[in-house]
């Protein structure tokens, strides 16, 4: 929960706000606040407890006390590796499936077809949880050696020896298997929201097509994009089952290891461990909210 | 411009289909060199079949209603009265995306379990209810619901942004309609394509989601479909695996199509 403590003063140090929080709009935002009652409630029973649990559980040793030493060993090997690799497949799965993703829902926006978006809607919604062992099983009967796709190109003189499904390119292929329709899930609305009237307005006032995406439309979407790719990036942070079943460890990623020290019998004090990659988890995203927030800032005021 | 759309959805298409087709052709393979139904026929009489399927449908239903119900009014409220809250709420909504689904059933059971952070007893939403006669533990639907966060109000909120919600309001409150009212009359029919895709996101997560009901011991489909792999035959494993995909699949598109029908079709062709 360190995440929203940060943000939650900042309504009040405000200074534009607070003379009219004293004349009349001190009872008013009181009541406004009200409003998010039952979702903090809740968020803070059955999110915030479980997550103060893996807080303090970073923080202690297997004796109870208190102690950094699960979080030290965070800085050494094979942990420091297990970040790099965890957050560069993030980025570039982000990145990739958000692009690709961007051009799907586009591309179904713009027909004309309602068959073809209920289809695709529900197909994305459908793919954007496949994972895990079916997921691993589907790539290695498409790839593998053995696999469909690999058959047919052997059959038309076309060898892939050098890409491998195990390695670090074969995992960002899969993961965007799950990366892709979440964004064009994600996306979509934002794109249909973009109204028609808009280009068509543009074009009678003589904008070209290029001007109308740097002035109208790039500024409306460009927020929605950054926050799905931010969740595309969050997404591939913590998914584990996928990469544990088809590289079965040899890409050492931060939740595969939070897995084997938290699963397996090793003893409390790798739990301990287990929860301080936990913390490392949400701290990365912490800061990557921090960058996506300077980055949206920047965005409204291209806009504005 | 045309061709370049049909390019993009046959490429990804390709790209979507291909491994579901692999799969399926390995798990109607045969012993020798043919095809048969045979793992699909077997799958059904593996035992648990109906109940772990009745019990992930229960699931993904209770989780698609108790989300909505929760962040529909959330994420309005926010738009309409704590515009500053949002990005608050929003990094809050994440976290779930982020805590590692291992720890976080682990930590549930440290906390709610019995000697938990909660207290001594083991709360009541920690033992399995019956409901239409399949056990149910409500920890596990209201985690599904904390699981359903990022993406509901990522949808939620990219529907706020792109309808004017100020200025409806602003004209459901001067013509004299209660709070209740307006959310339901008026944010809500405007806001039916994002409710649906936050639906459909939740609803495939839960049909989908293992890692959380194995390690608290809930017998879903997904926790079947791995045991039936594992105990019987490969094939029925992907077979079932197959299955539920398509089974979410037509329900969804079902809940799609029914969830468009309605008559300001012809409004919208008038706008346009």
């Amino acid at each position: 929960m360190t995440v929203a403590v940060q943000n939650v003063d900042t309504p009040g140090v405000n200074p534009a706000a607070a003379p009219r929080a004293v004349s009349s709009g001190g009872r008013r935002r009181g009541a406004g606040l009200i409003g998010l009652a039952p979702f903090a409630v809740f968020v803070g029973f059955f999110l915030g407890l479980p997550t103060y649990k893996i807080v303090v559980g970073a923080l202690h040793g297997p004796d109870g006390s208190w102690t950094l030493a699960s979080v030290r060993q965070l800085a050494h090997d094979p942990y420091k590796d297990a970040l790099v690799q965890t957050v560069k497949l993030s980025l570039y799965t982000a990145l990739l499936g958000g692009a690709l993703g961007l051009a799907i829902a586009f591309a179904v926006v713009s027909s004309t077809s309602t068959l073809l978006r209920h289809v695709v809607s529900t197909a994305s919604g459908v793919l954007a949880y496949f994972g895990g062992v079916p997921l691993a099983f589907a790539f290695l009967a498409t790839m593998g050696p053995q696999g469909l796709a690999t058959r047919w190109l052997v059959h038309i003189g076309v060898h892939l020896e050098r890409f491998q499904l195990y390695g670090f390119n074969g995992l960002t292929l899969v993961y965007l298997y799950f990366q892709i329709p979440l964004m064009v899930l994600v996306i979509y609305p934002a794109l249909e929201g973009l109204r028609p009237q808009w280009f068509e307005a543009a074009r009678n006032l003589g904008a070209s097509r290029a001007q109308y995406w740097r002035f109208v439309g790039g500024p409306v979407l460009l927020p929605p994009v950054l926050g799905a790719v931010m969740l595309l990036f969050a997404n591939s942070l913590a998914a584990y089952a996928t990469a544990r079943a088809l590289t079965s460890g040899s890409i050492p990623l931060l939740s595969v290891q939070i897995a084997n020290t938290l699963s397996s019998n090793v003893g409390p004090s790798q739990e301990n461990l287990g929860y301080a990659m936990g913390l490392e988890l949400i701290v990365i995203v912490a800061l990557a909210m921090v960058g996506y927030s300077l980055l949206q800032r920047r965005a409204a005021r291209w806009a504005g | 411009m045309r061709y370049a759309r049909w390019t993009v959805l046959g490429l990804a298409g390709l790209f979507f289909v291909l491994p579901l087709g692999a799969s399926i052709e390995f798990s109607l393979r045969d012993k020798g060199n043919g095809h048969s139904f045979s793992a699909w026929r077997q799958m059904f009489d593996v035992p648990g079949f109906t109940d772990g399927l009745v019990t992930s449908l229960i699931l993904a239903l209770g989780t698609m209603i108790l989300v909505l119900a929760l962040m529909i009014p959330t994420v309005a409220w926010l738009h309409l009265r704590l515009p500053r809250w949002r990005r608050t709420v929003e990094t809050i909504c994440i976290l779930p995306l982020v805590i590692p689904p291992v720890a976080l059933a682990i930590s549930i059971t440290g906390t709610f379990g019995a000697d938990g952070v909660v207290g001594k007893q083991t709360p009541w939403f920690f033992t399995p209810i019956t409901l239409f006669g399949q056990q149910i533990l409500p920890i596990l639907l209201l985690e599904y619901v904390v699981l359903a966060l990022p993406f509901t109000y990522r949808t939620l909120d990219a529907g706020m942004s792109s309808i004017s919600a100020a200025t409806l309001v602003e004209a459901a409150r001067n013509l004299g309609a209660s709070w209740p009212t307006t959310l339901l009359r008026v944010i809500v029919p405007n806001l039916r394509t994002p409710i649906l895709s936050a639906a459909i996101l939740g609803g495939a997560m839960v049909l989908g989601e293992l890692t959380l009901a194995l390690l608290l011991f809930a017998p879903t489909f997904p926790v079947w479909t791995i045991n039936a792999g594992a105990q019987a035959d490969p094939k029925i494993g992907v077979a079932a695996s197959m299955l539920i995909l398509l089974v979410s699949w037509i329900l969804l598109m079902m809940m799609s199509l029914l969830g468009s029908h309605r008559p300001n079709k012809l409004a919208r062709r008038a706008a346009r």
